[in-house]
Parts: C-alpha cells; structure tokens; sequence
C-alpha cells in the first residue's frame, strides 16, 4: 500500500467495514481488515470471509490507533471485521468526555 | 476529507433523526443527505466558484452548506443585515457565484454580473424534490476550502477567513463524540449562518445526532418561549443574549425552561455578574464558556460546567476569578502567550495567545497563511494563563491603552467597573491625553434606578488597581454600541468619547 494521505479512504475486502485515514506515519504500511488488506474505497471489494481472529468488529465514529500512536483511522462505516496493522490489531482511541460548545 | 462526511455517517446510523427543524418544516439525515445531492447536482450545472448565502437560519443553510462541500465548492454564508457598498464590496470578492437568498432581496440583487440568485423556497423545493438520488462523488482533497467567513470588520475591512475540510473535519472530531445525543435532545441554534459559532453548531449538531431547532431572529422572550415548547436540551448564546435572557426571567415574564441541561456561551467577553446571575436562574444547567476566533474554526478553549459550579460557589478569590477564564485547550490544541518580543511569557504574565493546532487554519483569502514559525497562529487577542493551566482572555491587542509607556488593558479595567453594583455595562477605551499620549476613558452605562457618580467609581477603581487604571474621563450613556452577535463597537466608543 503506497503513502498514506489524511482524508484518503479504504473499505475492507471482506466486511462492510470503511475507515478514513486521520494521520499515519510515512512508508508501506500493511493494514488490514477481517484480515484481509484494504482496499480502495472505490475498488471492487475481492469478498471472501472474515478471518476467526480479526472478527471483533469496528464501530462508526470510533477512532482506532496504533500502539506508536502515529496511525489513526476513523470508522465511517460499521463491519464485521476488526482493523489491524502488520497483525497487530489496532486499538479504540478513548473519546475525551468534553461539555458540548456549540 | 470533506465536511459531507459527517453528514452521511450521521444519515447511515441515524437517517430517521430530524437533524434540523426551523418552525414546523422538519428535515431527517437522510433527507438533508439526499437534499445536499440534489442541491450539488444543480450547483455544479451553475458556472460559478463559489456558494453564498445571504439569509437567515433556514434549513437552507445546511443544505447549501452540505450541497457546497459535495459540489466541491467553498460556502461563504455573508452578514444579512450588510447593504449598499458594504455588501457589494464582499460579493465582488467572491463572484462569479451562486447566492441564496429570500424572495426580497433576490428581487433587489437580481441581474447582476457574475451572480446567480438562487430563492430559498427555490433551493428548498430541489432538495424536497424528487430527483433520483445522487451517488455520493464529493472529493475527499483535505485542502478543498470548506468555508470562506468574513470577519466582523470591527476594526476594518472584512477579511475572509478561510477554513478547509481539515480544519471543520478536525475540529468535529476533537471536539464532538459521534452520535452522543440522546434521541430526545434537541440544541437552540441562535447563532447566525455568517457565524463561525452557527457553522460549528450546525455540524456539532449533525455528528451528534442532536436535532437542531433553528432561531432566525433572536429576542430573548421567543427564545425561552421556544426552549420550553421543544423541550430543548443544549443551547449556545453569545454574552449579550445571556444578559437578556436573564433580564426577562428576571422581570417575571418568564419562567426558566427546565429542560435546559446545557448551556454554552462564546463569542465575546462575558461579565463577571451576568453570568452569575445567569448561574442563579439556571441552578440545574451545566454552563460551559467556548473561547474561540474566526480562523481556528470556533472553540479552542473551553471552561466546563464543573468548575462554573465551583467558581460560583466560591469565596476563593482565585477560584472565583476563574468564572472569568476561557478554561483550558481542547485536546489537540497548544495555547501559550508570548511577549512582545515573541518569546514565550512565564504563568502569569500577560503578552498575546498564540494557537496551534489541526483545526486552525490562520489563513486569510488573498493574504495567505498568517502562521508563524512551528505552525503557531497570532490570534492579536491578550491574555494570561495561570498556574493551573486556566487561560484568561483580555480583548484584542489593538485595543489596549498605552499611557506614558506603560500598557493598560481595558479588560481588566472594565471587569472592575462590571464588579460595581450600579454599573449595568461597561466600556473602557483609550482617550487623547497632553501628557500620557493616552489615558483611560470609560462609558458606563447605569444599572436602573443607580446614580452612581463618576467620583464614585474612580474612587472604586483606584481602590482595586493602581493608580495609572483609574479612567480621567467617564461618561453615562443609555446604552452601548454592539454588533449583533454581541461585539462591543469599540472602535465607535472610541470616535465618541476622543471628539467629546
């Protein structure tokens, strides 16, 4: 997968999964979803099944991090499969409570 | 990135909300998704480059919010009470382009180059009608201009702030949870389009899936009477709208709206006693103070409901003082101060707030970027931080009194006056003086019934400041001269007391 722009958005292969990129560190990164790597949002999803131990699901509106903090993904999509980056499952970013401002 | 996404997250989880409603016309999600295709199809088949709304808060100012962001066009909501040359100098700087407006001023702006007039029953009538549905094809380019605002021109000729998808997108993702409204909530807006606080609101309210009840024109008795028949849950109100709301609970007229669980204020400087006052009336809401500008998207800053509740409470004169605060940075944004010189000022000391962050954009049309090294924005407001982080705001920098040397700031000034109990407003500007260059010049607006004296409150000042604070010219005046989102003229203050 090439260089990671902020706003760029990928669906996962084999879930209803989408997620927007928020901030990712520079080179290839090996990102995937349900196990299977992401794809673009426009491209044709390969299908195939959600693999056993990347089925924990994403959640919409919920931001997912690495454990350097320097990946972040935003959830615009709800699935069945769970996020990971080179096998290491992504972790749910805790909201901050804040008092609505506006 | 594009501000559309938030909209369609909110119309795929929550499409049977009302997302906005102003009077008994009432929109879901999913209708203003599939209205903001609709209105973006028709943008597109217009040669314009930009989308202006030149109209009170109506549905169609989500639509063509979200109908702009869609078509990849900027939205520049303008200033409804502008006429003549000053509205003709904005148009200008952003033709050619679509405007929507109502049914009179369309009449009034109509065949002129570069302007497509666009009727909001027009555009309302599209987005209700029954064109197939537009597949979503926004841009996600994070630099795509999302918002052009004019600023206020308080202290000269508007500038257009310009505000990206990424700066709105982040703003919303740091500062609002999705979906966190509870399906029964229901926000007041009574911030104007032209706003960046009605901007903010109308996405806030969108990603939280909060319904939205719109109020085109503020008076603080239709306002109550509406919180009550809604059963509205949050509000936002800029500082002069608190004082007025208080004054009509406080004439009897009206009774406090119960549902109001929370209420946030920004937009200008809030007196000390006012919103103590308000605190009194409102005994079961959770007040939250926003501090924010134009170019960081709305709120960078914010003091929360606890501490109100603490402070109010308080005989602490530093926990009390802290009512006055702007509260601390949201997360993922910097604030320091700095001197004159530019090097960053020690707790305690007062110089200018610079902000940085992803939401802040410090960007102005035709001007560039005004960020300075590290990506810091100069936000021309004074102010200080104190030992526990809390950020107080004094006013802009242009506006303090140099006297003799020594830098005097109205703020500080006028929060003593406000703390006098026959004073019901205040305003503190520089006046021409023979030996200083500049002195302190007040007008104080009496609260009813007081005839305090100007002695009187010379005597109160020099009791609470030293001696250079003291104002050498007072003078009473029925009223002072606001904007109407609740800026203090200044500038017209000013004029009035140096040619007096």
């Amino acid at each position: 997968m090439a260089a990671l722009k902020a706003g760029t958005r990928f669906k996962s292969a084999v879930c209803d999964t989408q997620v927007m990129v928020i901030a990712a560190p520079d080179g290839d990164l090996e990102l995937t979803c349900g196990g299977a790597p992401l794809v673009d949002v426009t491209a044709d999803a390969p299908g195939g099944e959600v693999a056993p131990d990347h089925k924990n699901g994403t959640q919409i509106g919920k931001r997912y991090v690495n454990e350097a903090a320097d990946l972040e993904l935003l959830c615009t999509k709800p699935g069945e499969g769970s996020l990971a980056l080179a096998g290491t499952p992504l972790a749910l970013k805790e909201a901050k409570a804040l008092p609505s401002s506006d | 990135m594009n501000t559309m996404m938030l909209l369609e997250m909110a119309a795929q989880v929550m499409g049977d909300r009302i997302a906005v409603q102003c009077e008994d016309d009432r929109w879901t999600m999913q209708d203003l998704f599939t209205g903001a295709g609709r209105i973006a199809s028709h943008f597109r088949g217009l040669d314009v480059e930009n989308v202006a709304l030149l109209d009170v808060s109506s549905p169609a100012v989500p639509l063509s919010l979200f109908g702009a962001g869609w078509a990849g066009l900027p939205f520049a909501p303008l200033n409804y009470r502008l006429t003549g040359d000053e509205l003709d100098a904005l148009l200008e700087r952003i033709t050619p382009a679509v405007l929507v407006t109502d049914s009179e001023r369309a009449g009034h702006l109509a065949d002129r180059d570069g302007l497509t007039i666009m009727r909001r029953d027009e555009l309302l009538a599209i987005a209700r009608g029954d064109a197939d549905p537009v597949d979503p094809d926004w841009g996600m380019e994070p630099e795509e201009i999302a918002i052009l605002l004019f600023t206020s021109g308080t202290t000269g000729v508007p500038k257009a702030a310009v505000l990206r998808h990424k700066h709105m997108v982040s703003y919303i993702l740091g500062s609002v949870e999705f979906m966190a409204a509870d399906e029964a909530d229901a926000a007041l807006v009574s911030a104007p389009p032209y706003h960046v606080a009605g901007m903010a609101a109308l996405m806030s309210g969108i990603y939280a899936g909060r319904r939205m009840v719109q109020l085109p024109n503020f008076d603080a008795s239709t306002w109550i009477g509406l919180a009550h028949k809604e059963a509205i849950t949050n509000a936002f109100v800029v500082p002069t709208m608190l004082a007025r709301i208080v004054d009509e609970l406080e004439s009897g007229a009206a009774r406090v709206p119960s549902s109001l669980r929370a209420l946030a204020y920004g937009g200008g400087k809030m007196p000390l006693p006012v919103i103590e006052r308000a605190i009194r009336h409102f005994p079961d809401t959770a007040f939250t103070n926003a501090y924010g500008l134009t170019e960081t998207s709305s709120t960078i800053a914010v003091l929360g409901p606890d501490e109100h509740r603490e402070a109010a409470g308080s005989t602490d004169a530093t926990l009390r003082r802290r009512l006055g605060s702007a509260g601390r940075p949201l997360p993922g944004v910097e604030v320091e101060i700095r001197d004159e010189e530019g090097k960053v000022a020690p707790l305690g000391q007062r110089g200018e707030i610079y902000v940085r962050g992803e939401q802040v954009s410090g960007e102005y049309k035709g001007r560039g970027s005004l960020l300075v090294e590290g990506g810091w924005f100069p936000t021309n407001d004074g102010g200080w931080i104190d030992e526990e982080g809390y950020l107080f705001v004094e006013g802009r920098i242009d506006d303090v009194i140099v006297r003799g040397g020594e830098n005097l700031s109205p703020g500080e000034i006028e929060d003593v006056l406000h703390e006098h109990e026959g004073v019901a407003d205040c305003a503190v500007v520089p006046v021409p003086d023979e030996q200083w260059g500049e002195g302190v010049g007040a007008v104080i607006v009496r609260r009813q019934g007081s005839e305090v004296s100007a002695e009187t409150l010379q005597a109160w000042v020099k009791q609470h400041l030293r001696s250079s604070r003291v104002p050498q010219r007072i003078e009473f005046w029925d009223e002072l001269p606001y904007n109407e989102t609740g800026k203090l003229l200044r500038r017209e203050v000013k004029d009035a007391l140096g040619d007096g």
